[in-house]
């Protein structure tokens, strides 16, 4: 039986190749449990490493226009990058 | 009154940029061990986490106090935590950041229990979610948190995470959970007798407890019942603090003490772009805290607030 890896890297900016400042990952083989607080180094340097790793993007965030009166306001982290993989469950 | 040693310039603007201050050992062991022993026996695994919690917390001499007492009424005077906020160094921060007659907003004593109390109830054993506290908070004015550390907190305690600079951003409480490791996350290793001064906004939470002992965090936040205007020692403001200085094509480091060096100093997580937006805000909230709009560091306000009426023709 086939399970999803996700490793979500957040980029310095909308590029694949900028490097990473944030990471989570999720192994649904349960052999790794990851959790907060549990790595001071970023799995991959950039997005694109990540890539040619064998990871398979599946999704990034999308550039939205600023809303008019909150330009300057700064909230989540913008340059969200979804990779998965498919792996053997029990191997 | 107690004495109280004010925050300097430095300081004031590093908590502005970076959303803390970091105090280790300043709490004296006599005081650190009087809370220990007001806390109570620590319990025995075995029991459900949550009641095991809720025995302790019931247990200790700690007081239930109403949100929006005078923190000057808060505590018996005899207690450990009285005698904490009268070091002077802590009535000094807490003037610094919240000024005079603040209010006490609530606390919790945080305890993260080792692995041994969630292995017998067959639980896992895992970090708290990143989270910012409260809810959303979108004032310029802040509120204060303080968090004590009255033994010390070893690698395998875990720490209380934080992400120094991550103050200013406007989120909602448990939303920033997705995110599990962020570049320059901080976790409080520390001596007996740690103080973290924190901005509310700081995102931040506890780390996984992977040794034989039970850590104990105690959290106070505090309101401010005045404006946060000028509260510190600004004795050594400079006369150039508003004077602008070369940007971009430099030829020497700028001086690390430097408030505009500070306020405009990324952290390691910072994004290419918004990262520039925390300059605008850190200035934004230096200025609040200076009560002087015309205060600019490295260009980043003026710039953008430049809009001439001037006719050329005149």
């Amino acid at each position: 039986m086939k399970r999803q890896k996700v490793l979500v890297l957040y980029l310095a900016d909308s590029a694949l190749d900028s490097s990473v400042i944030a990471w989570s990952q999720y192994d649904g083989t349960g052999r790794d449990e990851h959790m907060a607080g549990d790595s001071e180094r970023p799995p991959y340097p950039s997005g694109l490493a990540a890539l040619r790793d064998g990871w398979r993007l599946i999704q990034m965030s999308q550039l939205q226009p600023h809303a008019p009166g909150a330009e300057f306001t700064t909230a989540y982290l913008k340059y969200e990058f979804l990779f998965e993989q498919w792996v053997d469950g029990d191997g | 009154m107690a004495d109280r040693i004010l925050l300097n310039s430095r300081q004031m603007a590093t908590f502005v940029a970076r959303g803390f201050l970091r105090f280790d050992a300043v709490v004296p062991d006599d005081i650190n061990q009087q809370f220990l022993d007001e806390v109570g026996r620590p319990p025995q695994p075995g029991d459900n986490v949550k009641k095991v919690y809720a025995k302790l917390l019931s247990g200790s001499g700690i007081p239930t106090v109403a949100a929006g007492t005078p923190l000057d009424e808060t505590y018996p005077g005899s207690c450990a935590v009285s005698r904490l906020l009268e070091l002077p160094l802590v009535r000094g921060a807490i003037e610094s950041l919240v000024g005079p007659n603040p209010r006490f907003d609530h606390h919790f004593l945080h305890v993260t229990f080792p692995p041994e109390f969630y292995a017998a109830r067959g639980v896992p054993n895992v970090s708290q979610h990143t989270h910012q506290d409260s809810t959303i908070d979108p004032r310029r004015a802040f509120d204060l948190q303080i968090m004590y550390y009255p033994h010390a907190v070893t690698p395998e305690m875990g720490g209380t995470r934080f992400v120094p600079g991550t103050h200013l951003r406007i989120v909602s409480e448990a939303a920033v959970g997705r995110y599990q490791n962020i570049r320059g996350q901080q976790h409080v290793v520390c001596p007996a007798g740690t103080l973290l001064f924190l901005h509310h906004g700081i995102w931040h939470g506890g780390g996984v407890n992977k040794s034989n002992e039970l850590r104990y965090m105690f959290k106070i936040r505090i309101n401010p019942t005045v404006r946060q205007e000028r509260l510190w020692d600004t004795s050594d403001l400079g006369n150039d603090h508003h004077e602008q200085r070369p940007i971009f094509l430099l030829k020497e480091a700028p001086d690390p003490n430097s408030v505009h060096t500070i306020l405009t100093t990324p952290e390691p997580w910072f994004e290419a772009d918004t990262g520039r937006l925390e300059y605008l805000n850190r200035i934004r909230l230096w200025r609040y805290v200076l009560g002087d709009e015309r205060f600019d560091a490295d260009y980043w306000l003026t710039r953008i607030e430049n809009e001439p009426i001037a006719s050329a023709a005149s």
